[in-house]
């Protein structure tokens, strides 16, 4: 599988775009269908923090690149096996305890992620990666928060909350695993490889459970390949729905 | 979900150092911390804030509205209460 961009450290940029970018989208799909009105926004300000980061992101790989390519070209142009997002972005929303599990193991990981990416060699990148580091610090803390509620709440969200951390659990391997991108871009001090940030997840996400009376799901082989471009069923349907518009009608502008 | 699961709390923000915590509005939330997160999601979107206190509403002691002639008519035609009666002079400028 050939890289997404010539550049590896575009490539990279943009894969750290697409996950946020799939994720942001999940997150807008919750408008006016969350349990109450302040959930709604707070999961639309979840939503909107994760596209912002992904323009940022999606911009800088452009300047990287230096192609002529913009951030509505990666957003809009580019069909399911040029996206690199890990596995876990691109799942349903289910009911709300999954969307916030999922979110919680996100967050979990895109937190030390930023927080280490803030040290970029790269002065933009390292900028980028701080305010991000911000933005997801309260996404877990929001995302933990609900989980605690909804483990150590009813039985039947107690259930539901346990089965979206064993229905989303085989997901967690491939945020963790290096590549040669990964290892390439950490080398050369512009990235971060994320082999390093399982034990900072495993921390945060260990208390959560601890105090959500969630049982942590065995560790399983899991399931991989978004990294590489080979998706689940799930991304074809969300990249229909968010290009339609640029599909429809190449170059249109508000 | 039932109004008992969540109850109402009021919200007050304090937007800059040194202006008091102002009230700006009120949400359901299952308990304090829910409170705080939620009132920063609906109320500090827009701008810079400092602080947000949160108050269960039913901590709060209202007035009756029914008793307003009562509580505040009275007031109406002591205008003796307002400092209007004094010749401030022009030295001490804006008070």
């Amino acid at each position: 599988m050939p890289l997404a961009s010539p550049d590896p450290r575009a490539a990279w940029l943009m894969r750290l775009g697409d996950a946020s970018l799939i994720l942001g989208h999940r997150m807008t799909q919750w408008l006016s269908r969350a349990p109450t009105l302040e959930e709604d926004i707070a999961l639309a300000n979840l939503g909107l923090d994760l596209i912002g980061q992904t323009r940022a992101l999606y911009a800088r790989a452009c300047e990287i690149e230096g192609g002529g390519r913009d951030e509505n070209a990666l957003a809009y142009r580019r069909a399911e096996p040029e996206y690199r997002n890990p596995l876990l972005v691109e799942q349903p929303n289910g009911d709300f305890a999954v969307t916030m599990v999922r979110h919680l193991i996100f967050a979990a990981y895109a937190t030390p992620l930023y927080e280490r990416l803030s040290s970029s060699n790269d002065a933009e990148t390292a900028g980028i990666a701080t305010r991000s580091a911000r933005e997801m610090a309260y996404h877990l803390r929001h995302a933990a928060e609900w989980t605690i509620r909804l483990g150590d709440g009813t039985p039947e969200s107690h259930a539901r909350a346990q089965t979206a951390l064993d229905d989303l659990w085989p997901y967690v391997p491939e945020l963790f695993e290096a590549d040669d991108l990964d290892r390439d871009v950490a080398a050369s001090g512009f990235g971060v490889d994320p082999s390093t940030l399982r034990g900072d997840f495993d921390a945060a996400v260990a208390g959560v459970l601890a105090r959500a009376t969630l049982a942590k799901p065995a560790e399983v082989r899991g399931q991989r390949g978004g990294k590489a471009g080979r998706h689940s069923e799930h991304l074809g349907h969300i990249l229909a729905e968010l290009q339609v518009l640029q599909r429809a009608y190449p170059d249109a502008q508000w | 979900m039932t109004e008992a699961a969540t109850p109402l709390w009021e919200v007050f923000v304090r937007p800059r150092n040194g202006l008091a915590h102002r009230h700006v509005g009120s949400l359901h939330a299952h308990d304090a911390q829910m409170a705080l997160q939620a009132a920063r999601d609906v109320y500090t979107r827009r701008g810079e804030t400092q602080s947000i206190w949160i108050v269960p509403s039913t901590a709060i002691v209202a007035s009756d509205p029914s008793e307003k002639d009562m509580m505040f008519e009275p007031t109406a035609t002591k205008i003796y209460r307002h400092p209007t009666f004094y010749e401030v002079p022009d030295e001490v400028g804006h008070m």
